[in-house]
């Protein structure tokens, strides 16, 4: 009648985690959040912010008549200067709407400049009209100048957020992936119907954990390829050590995940929990901005966030390539919060 | 050696604030029966099966389960025991294969799952999702579920409720085919026609305690009439009860909502009388029906209430 288990498929830890991999791949809206969308987040932000030429500020010059055709050359041919000539009429018009940031006209015995010295680039225009037109009257500059523009990669803005939405990514799948689904299934009775037969619960744990981790490396990979492949993103440190890093990240979001999940029976009060939780770090930790503006005065909380400490290693692994030993802090905040939050969770679990 | 008794319950006792959902509850569940826990709704049945499988501890009292005890033998218990809980929903995505191979991966000995899902009739759903099925075929899978890990005791908490009479027979025959292989069941239900065909004993209970106990025979036996006579008569006319209750062969009379109830030993007899009295008084009769007794019939006796009444 009865029978005894046949392959390492009947292990349970195996099938918990097949149903965790069912679940998700038969949930095609979860594959759209968790790999397309970063990769669309990340095309969008790099494209946003590409590296262009500087613009050019539109500035306009009334002519007075024939001798100043030498001065309208100069200004020409300045750099950042995009220039129209137009009547006087014409110009105040433009100026009003917005369409020149200066206008340059005749008066008071040499060239009188209207421009709303609120705006910045009416004050860079500013500066640039009076160079050109003083060096056309003939000024020489008393200190000789040059310049080097830096534009190389690594220092562009894609090259900074993509370690951010890694970190949002790997924070995100972690907490939405175990609470939603640990949550649903204590409010359909199926954890209580779990534990009533001789399912070890720590196995059931496991599988959640197991299943992210796989999901781990396409996730990364996914992203991080088409940063590297679209935007050319550098990845100067150890590809060992930067894998390290999100491994150790995703468990310890994962743990966070089981922490927010240990107790709620609805999914709204689950989906509250994990709001209080991540906005914050969304804001604070550095994902699309650097979290140094935030004041000092809250500085020590913030490094004291997971995802800032998973932000900060990642980009110093990537951008600076940083290893271990540069990165001591960071590391020690990922692993108190991966112990902590674990430990709580399996003192806070409810199972039914 | 002998079986050790499936279930032994002493003065059970379990609250929730301040409702007393079990009170000093006794029950002995003997082995190769299919004992039933017959109810309304709110009588302590679940807290009660909960209690014997380990789900929720009580305040006080005895359990024994196939002669071992919770919190000592938790892992040997949950191999031993088949559950079905009253709502358990499974997830929608997996397939019926996937989740009973699943439940079967929890046990160390048990039967194959393709079997299992053969026995309750799921075969051809095997490949199906669960949000695809119907009701009835989402009580047989919780079924298999229960039946998979081969267990000495199967608890059901109210297996049937809720299903269209096709389904529930249906799932009845499963029950009994898993009684016929010698094992013990605890069912909680409070349908009587479930109990009455199902269970070999059967304890009625009420407010935490046990009212009445033994085969649906000797309970209904237990009423002192085979038959129940209710009848009405047309609006407004009174009835004489104590000339009613003086009719030889009927039982107190009782009346609820205009309609009297007699409880009869012998309808041959009681019936004329009851016509010749009720032709005396000059009542007219606007409704007749007798049917033999029911445990439905016993509950209303014991407790004055109906046992589905809301």
């Amino acid at each position: 009648m009865g029978s005894e288990r046949r392959s390492w498929r009947d292990h349970p830890l195996v099938q918990l985690t097949l149903v965790r991999y069912r679940e998700f791949y038969r949930e095609p809206e979860a594959i759209f959040w968790v790999f397309l969308f970063p990769v669309l987040l990340t095309a969008g932000l790099g494209i946003a912010f590409r590296s262009r030429p500087p613009e050019r500020t539109p500035v306009a010059l009334v002519l007075r008549g024939a001798e100043d055709s030498a001065l309208a050359r100069r200004l020409a041919a300045a750099d950042g200067l995009k220039l129209r000539l137009l009547s006087d009429s014409a110009a105040a018009q433009a100026l009003r709407t917005g369409d020149v940031a200066l206008v340059a006209a005749p008066g008071g015995g040499g060239i009188e400049y209207r421009y709303d010295p609120e705006r910045p680039d009416a004050r860079t225009a500013r500066l640039l009209v009076d160079a050109a037109v003083q060096r056309a009257a003939g000024r020489t500059d008393p200190v000789a100048t040059s310049e080097r523009p830096v534009r190389e990669a690594g220092a562009r803005y894609v090259d900074f957020v993509v370690p951010g939405l890694l970190g949002m990514n790997l924070m995100g799948s972690g907490i939405w992936g175990i609470g939603f689904a640990v949550v649903d299934a204590r409010r359909k009775h199926l954890l209580k119907r779990l534990v009533a037969t001789p399912m070890s619960r720590a196995q059931y744990l496991a599988s959640f954990v197991l299943s992210r981790l796989t999901f781990l490396i396409l996730e990364v990979l996914v992203l991080l390829g088409f940063a590297v492949l679209a935007f050319g993103v550098p990845v100067r440190g150890s590809l060992l050590f930067l894998g390290a890093i999100c491994l150790v990240s995703a468990l310890t979001f994962a743990s966070l995940g089981l922490l927010i999940a240990a107790r709620p029976r609805t999914v709204e009060g689950v989906s509250g929990l994990m709001n209080v939780v991540m906005l914050p770090m969304w804001i604070l930790s550095g994902v699309f901005f650097s979290s140094a503006r935030f004041p000092d005065a809250v500085q020590p909380l913030i490094r004291a966030l997971p995802l800032t400490a998973v932000i900060d290693a990642l980009r110093a692994t990537m951008l600076r390539g940083a290893g271990p030993g540069q990165l001591l802090p960071e590391l020690a905040v990922i692993a108190i919060w991966l112990v902590g939050s674990f430990l709580l969770a399996m003192r806070l679990f409810r199972w039914r | 050696m002998p079986a050790a008794a499936p279930l032994v319950l002493r003065q059970l006792r379990k609250s929730y604030g301040d409702v007393i959902a079990v009170d000093g509850l006794d029950l002995d569940v003997r082995p190769g029966e299919c004992f039933g826990l017959l109810g309304p709704n709110g009588a302590g049945k679940t807290t009660t099966i909960e209690i014997c499988e380990g789900l929720t501890a009580p305040d006080s009292g005895e359990v024994e389960v196939l002669g071992r005890r919770w919190g000592r033998h938790d892992r040997e218990l949950r191999e031993l025991l088949g559950i079905s809980l009253q709502e358990t929903q499974f997830s929608e995505k997996l397939t019926v294969g996937e989740t009973v191979g699943l439940f079967r991966s929890f046990y160390a000995r048990g039967s194959d799952a393709d079997r299992v899902i053969d026995l309750v009739q799921l075969g051809e759903k095997a490949r199906a999702r669960v949000g695809q099925l119907s009701g009835g075929q989402r009580q047989r899978l919780a079924l298999a579920c229960a039946l998979v890990g081969d267990p000495e005791l199967l608890f059901l908490d109210e297996p049937t409720t809720g299903l269209d009479p096709q389904s529930r027979r249906q799932l009845w025959e499963l029950i009994e085919r898993f009684r016929a292989g010698g094992r013990s069941i605890l069912l909680t239900t409070h349908y009587m026609d479930e109990a009455e065909r199902l269970c070999d004993r059967v304890a009625i209970v009420d407010h935490g305690r046990v009212i009445a106990e033994g085969t649906p025979r000797e309970l209904i036996a237990s009423l002192g009439a085979e038959h129940v006579l209710e009848f009405a008569v047309a609006d407004g006319e009174r009835l004489d009860a104590d000339a009613l209750a003086a009719v030889p062969g009927i039982g107190q009379p009782s009346r609820r909502d205009g309609t009297w109830r007699l409880q009869v030993a012998e309808l041959h007899q009681a019936m004329p009388a009851l016509l010749g009295e009720l032709r005396r008084q000059g009542a007219q009769l606007a409704e007749l029906r007798t049917h033999s007794a029911t445990l439905e019939d016993v509950f209303v006796t014991l407790t004055g209430r109906q046992l589905r009444g809301e």
